[in-house]
């Protein structure tokens, strides 16, 4: 299991993946706008998408859980 | 005018209400939560919490905002820049609520908004245009067509666009056939409207804008160019007035094409006519921003004008002053500080612990030490603007200011600065819009070996 966290606060502006679906590392997963700038927020190693935990238009703070990955 | 209500944050509101404490006008600041404890706020006559955080709830609230100028007895709305500026939705319901909006009719911000009109009403003004689409290019087959036809590398462009957002340069069919759908829908989540189109590229080109000013009585008038080719994701890091290596006649004849520009509309008020300048020192109309620009200081420094006062003045219906008593002398270079790391660009919120500056410059900033930088709205923290008698003896001043600049507790890009403005490519004054970039990665290479 392995949180997939926001590397800084923003507004959540496309969720790129579903729950269930495989993904390899180096993949961008969510965007994340902070500052009028859209920052790709890439899974760190290759698994499963277990749980989306943000949501499109939602607000994440530094250091949120975005996605629970399963190995 | 006695009261304006400045719709708008950080340095800009400052700027505005600087002006306006010179003539004697009370200003109006509207603030979201998090921008309570910045000086705008504070330097107001007066202020009004306008909503919470995120900008479409707080500075984007149309009703809200007119709604406050007329609680507060403001007579006049300057937008400033960004935000609403550009919407002329707002334009007409302030014109509608009786109040005077500080900035083009709304029929003039809706035709130049819209990048394929103001193409078209360019080039029946005889103002030269990038080659490119006359359309919207309604499907990837319609696309690929016609960049067949004007020939590749092509700007892919949302019509609705601006500001660098929304446009992405394809080098061939398959870089256009990946990029179409994502452009029109990065146009739709944006602007509101997913038309596209396309442009062809113009390789080693600058960006060179043109200052205009029109007023109530027909006169149009320009106050020069700047050299806005220094940029980093398509959004401007330098701007420069004079542009350095532009001859004479070539500044001469893209004045006047701007002023043709302003005519064809019948423009009021502040506005910039951007163009991209080739190799030949030819130029192409990009497009028209109906507003103040971020980077009007330059303009200011050379010209000895305040840009503001002259937005006022004219949205009271008074005269401009004639062309011939506008000149331009010495040489001004504005630095944007962003709270971003300065070589990813990423960007950087936190608290400005410490803030020094160097001496010898004008300083615009929106924060002062102890704000936050927040997520919620754009990276800039401050503008830099330095003036010499010539560009030699800015860049001399630029240099000794950044070498004494520093900012604690947010990553910035003054460390980009120090060794960008010693480099042969920006000293030299030859740079294309390429230049940081480039720039930057060869000094990684450099770096790497």
């Amino acid at each position: 299991m392995k949180e997939l966290k926001a590397s800084m606060a923003g507004t959540v502006l496309n969720v790129l993946v579903a729950e269930g679906e495989a993904v390899s590392a180096g993949q961008a997963v969510v965007t994340i706008e902070s500052m009028k700038m859209e920052i790709p927020i890439e899974a760190e190693i290759s698994g499963t998408v277990e749980k989306i935990h943000v949501e499109v238009g939602g607000f994440v703070n530094e250091e949120e859980t975005l996605i629970t990955l399963g190995e | 005018m006695n009261k304006i209500l400045i719709a708008n944050r950080g340095e800009i509101a400052r700027r505005i209400i600087r002006t306006c404490n010179r003539l004697g006008i009370e200003t109006v600041a509207i603030h979201s939560e998090a921008d309570g404890d910045l000086p705008y706020v504070s330097e107001a006559t007066e202020a009004v919490l306008i909503g919470p955080n995120p900008v479409v709830q707080s500075y984007l609230q149309v009703d809200k905002i007119i709604e406050a100028a007329k609680a507060h007895g403001a007579e006049a709305i300057h937008p400033g820049y960004g935000l609403l500026s550009e919407n002329a939705e707002f334009a007409r319901k302030v014109k509608r609520a009786g109040l005077i909006f500080i900035g083009p009719s709304a029929d003039i911000m809706e035709k130049m908004g819209d990048k394929i009109e103001s193409r078209r009403t360019m080039i029946q003004a005889g103002v030269p245009v990038v080659p490119g689409t006359e359309q919207g290019a309604a499907s990837l087959e319609a696309a690929l067509a016609e960049a067949e036809a004007i020939g590749y590398p092509v700007m892919l462009k949302a019509s609705a666009g601006g500001g660098g957002i929304g446009m992405v340069r394809c080098d061939d069919e398959q870089a256009l056939s990946q990029q179409f759908a994502s452009v029109k829908n990065r146009a739709k989540a944006y602007f509101g409207d997913d038309v596209v189109f396309l442009e062809k590229f113009v390789p080693n080109a600058r960006h060179i804008e043109v200052q205009i000013f029109g007023d109530q009585h027909g006169n149009i008038v320009h106050l020069f160019e700047r050299n806005c080719s220094v940029q980093r994701r398509n959004q401007k890091v330098i701007e420069e007035s004079p542009s350095p290596h532009l001859p004479q006649e070539a500044r001469v004849r893209l004045c006047e094409a701007a002023l043709k520009a302003g005519q064809a509309v019948g423009y009021t008020n502040a506005g910039t006519v951007e163009f991209i300048v080739d190799e030949n020192n030819d130029f192409y109309f990009l497009e028209m921003n109906t507003r103040l620009q971020v980077e009007h200081p330059v303009t200011e420094q050379v010209t000895g004008f305040d840009l503001v006062e002259w937005q006022i003045n004219v949205a009271k219906g008074e005269k401009l002053p004639p062309q011939d008593s506008i000149q331009s002398t010495g040489h001004a270079i504005e630095y944007r500080i962003y709270a971003e790391d300065p070589k990813t660009f990423f960007p950087s919120p936190g608290t400005l612990q410490a803030i020094e500056w160097g001496e010898g410059a004008r300083i615009e900033s929106g924060y002062e030490q102890g704000n936050s930088i927040t997520p919620f709205y754009d990276p800039m923290i401050s503008k830099v603007i330095i003036t010499g008698s010539d560009r030699a003896e800015a860049l001399r001043k630029s240099q000794n200011f950044f070498n004494h600049a520093t900012i604690v507790g947010v990553k910035t890009n003054i460390s980009l600065f120090k060794e960008f403005i010693e480099s042969q490519e920006f000293a030299s004054g030859e740079y294309a819009t390429s230049v940081l970039p480039t720039w930057l990665e060869k000094t990684k290479e450099e770096q790497g070996l």
